[in-house]
């Protein structure tokens, strides 16, 4: 058995709405294990951001708890968390003025001193995450002169640089043309077969995640979370419950939804 | 765009190496030019110690000329610095501590603790040893004010034009309040609040520059420390709490700098605008990079030396002009520069 890298108990994500509590998901009990790509599906509003946000730490969770290798997050500084999990989110970023590789060391910050200063070592594993997302001849283009796809990369390069046994994307293949869609699954496959990693993901890219993935994480129309592999999921019909409309289906053999 | 590592260093060296020569000779031009002329033989004579026939010359450039130019680099730099800290904490290009009203609050506290000590409302100018620290104290008090206004908004308002405007029509109040207590200050108090109003770098005598140097010099030291945060925090702040910052703790010990700067600027100098706004644009113009490593440095260079420019223009006339007469009109043009030209400019992008 896999080590369970990330773990909730009773966990009830949502936010707060005129200072209530709104729960979005609750009662999650769910497992990030080591050396496995999972993917987050779900109808856009059905609380994948929302339970991403909650699990990489950015906003408490409304009950329940979240362990990061069997810690206790909130007992976690917030060093510790970033050496554990690196991100890769949509937020807007206003490092246009810095160049890819600069960007990419800004992953070795959790590693470096108080001036960051970065070692040989640092600058080894900089050009090695480059090289894994295929930037390597970006390295000295600024930021801001990247295409969407290119600057997506890029940011996966920075959360590689940081060295974490979990990373966590928030819809990294959004902006992606198919080719490099493909690519980047891949790419987030062999982190997490190769080198160990948990590696969660959001997204829409239905037969992608159905294929790449080693295990799925289904937000149902009714907000309930359904795990298993696509395999599990597909023999249960899992598939049809993802969104409420009667007239969408699944089709199995085109791993994606379609008219009925 | 393709930016050489090798390339960028030797740019680096370059904008350092020009900024350092331009910063000398600035200072050398002050010293030489005043609405008194005085030999460049004999201020040299007078600068190395060697003293001078003329006593009135002697006082001219060792009580007059040096202290104003140490000022004016010190204020300049530290104003600069203020600017860029402004600007990165609250993700806003056009950020700066006068046009966010961190000056006009400092001017207003200093407006108050000279009220409340019986004294004339308007700057340092004559005051005693004991009460420039109150009145220090009054600006810091001010700018921590605005400075606390703006963080309060800015957590609500996430729209970073909306703080600007916020920022201004604190300064309008800030402005109108100590109008309002101008109203009820003595006659000679009105004129020294106009000229300190006005801003200039002659304010600071010797026997006050120990502490004005001082808290500028290990404020603009502890900005230096900032740039892991600074850097990150270009991220957004999500990004950099994930890569280990403590962004809420970051950003009061950057906006503590800023009020620290700011204030002892404006107590001594008075508020003096477009400085912090403009440099370190310029700064990142020539580096052509928003690493807080080289643009610190960059930034307080270019500070330094641009205030120098401004204290050369006020003093080559027959008469002073005042410092917050021609901060705009070297600060306009390159903030129109940049609104019109920011698709073309990287770092906006």
């Amino acid at each position: 058995m896999a080590q369970s890298l990330i773990s909730t108990q009773d966990l009830a994500v949502g936010f707060k709405r005129d200072g209530k509590d709104v729960a979005l998901l609750t009662g999650l009990n769910l497992d990030l294990k080591a050396g496995t790509l999972v993917a987050l599906l779900g109808m856009n509003g059905a609380g994948k951001s929302t339970l991403l946000r909650a699990i990489t730490g950015d906003t408490r969770p409304l009950a329940g708890t979240l362990c990061y290798d069997g810690r206790d997050v909130t007992t976690m500084s917030i060093l510790e968390r970033a050496r554990f999990m690196g991100l890769v989110s949509t937020e807007r970023i206003a490092a246009g003025g810095l160049t890819v590789t600069e960007l990419v060391e800004m992953g070795r910050q959790p590693h470096t001193g108080f001036l960051g200063r970065l070692s040989k070592h640092d600058h080894e594993v900089v050009a090695h995450a480059l090289e894994s997302v295929g930037m390597t001849h970006k390295a000295s283009s600024y930021t801001a002169s990247l295409s969407d796809g290119e600057r997506q990369k890029c940011m996966i390069a920075r959360a590689l640089a940081q060295e974490t046994p979990v990373i966590v994307l928030d819809e990294p293949t959004a902006f992606l043309d198919v080719a490099s869609r493909i690519e980047t699954m891949q790419l987030l496959r062999d982190l997490a077969q190769e080198h160990g990693k948990a590696v969660l993901l959001s997204s829409h890219d239905m037969s992608q995640s159905l294929m790449q993935a080693h295990e799925l994480w289904l937000i149902t129309h009714d907000r309930q979370v359904l795990t298993g592999t696509a395999q599990e999921l597909m023999e249960q019909g899992a598939m049809d419950r993802l969104f409420p409309s009667p007239r969408i289906c699944f089709n199995e053999n085109l791993l994606d939804y379609q008219l009925k | 765009m393709q930016v050489n590592e090798s390339h960028s260093a030797t740019r680096t060296i370059t904008v350092m190496a020009v900024l350092t020569t331009a910063l000398i000779a600035l200072a050398v031009a002050c010293l030489l030019v005043g609405s008194v002329d005085i030999p460049a033989g004999e201020v040299w004579s007078i600068v190395t110690g060697a003293g001078s026939s003329n006593d009135a010359w002697e006082i001219i450039v060792l009580d007059t000329r040096i202290p104003m130019i140490v000022t004016a680099l010190l204020a300049g730099a530290a104003l600069a610095v203020s600017g860029l800290l402004l600007q990165t904490t609250f993700n806003n290009p056009l950020a700066g501590p006068s046009i966010l009203g961190v000056s006009t609050g400092a001017g207003l506290g200093v407006a108050i603790v000279m009220l409340a000590m019986g004294g004339t409302v308007g700057g340092i100018f004559g005051q005693t040893a004991g009460s420039y620290v109150a009145i220090m104290l009054g600006a810091l008090l001010g700018a921590g004010a605005v400075l606390l206004i703006l963080i309060v908004f800015s957590s609500i308002v996430k729209n970073s034009t909306v703080l600007l405007i916020i920022g201004i029509l604190v300064s309008y109040l800030a402005s109108s309040i100590i109008s309002l207590l101008n109203s009820i200050a003595t006659e000679e108090g009105i004129s020294n609040y106009v000229a300190w109003g006005f801003g200039t770098f002659s304010g600071v005598s010797m026997t006050q520059m120990p502490v004005y140097a001082t808290l500028l010099v290990l404020s603009l030291a502890a900005s230096s420390l900032m740039v892991k945060p600074l850097n990150a925090m270009l991220m957004g702040t999500r990004y950099a709490t994930n890569m280990g910052v403590n962004v809420q703790r970051s950003r009061g010990v950057l906006l503590l700098i800023t009020g620290v700067l700011t204030a002892v600027v404006t107590a001594f100098c008075g508020p003096i605008g477009f400085l912090g706004l403009v440099v370190p644009h310029v700064a990142r113009l020539m580096l052509g990079t928003s690493n807080h490593s080289r643009l610190i440095p960059a930034t307080m260079l270019a500070g330094a030396a641009t205030a120098l420019l401004c204290t050369l223009l006020s003093v080559m006339g027959k008469h002073v002009i005042p410092i917050n007469a021609i901060t705009p009109v070297i600060g306009v043009p390159i903030i129109i520069y940049l609104i019109v030209n920011r698709r073309k400019i990287q770092y906006f992008n």
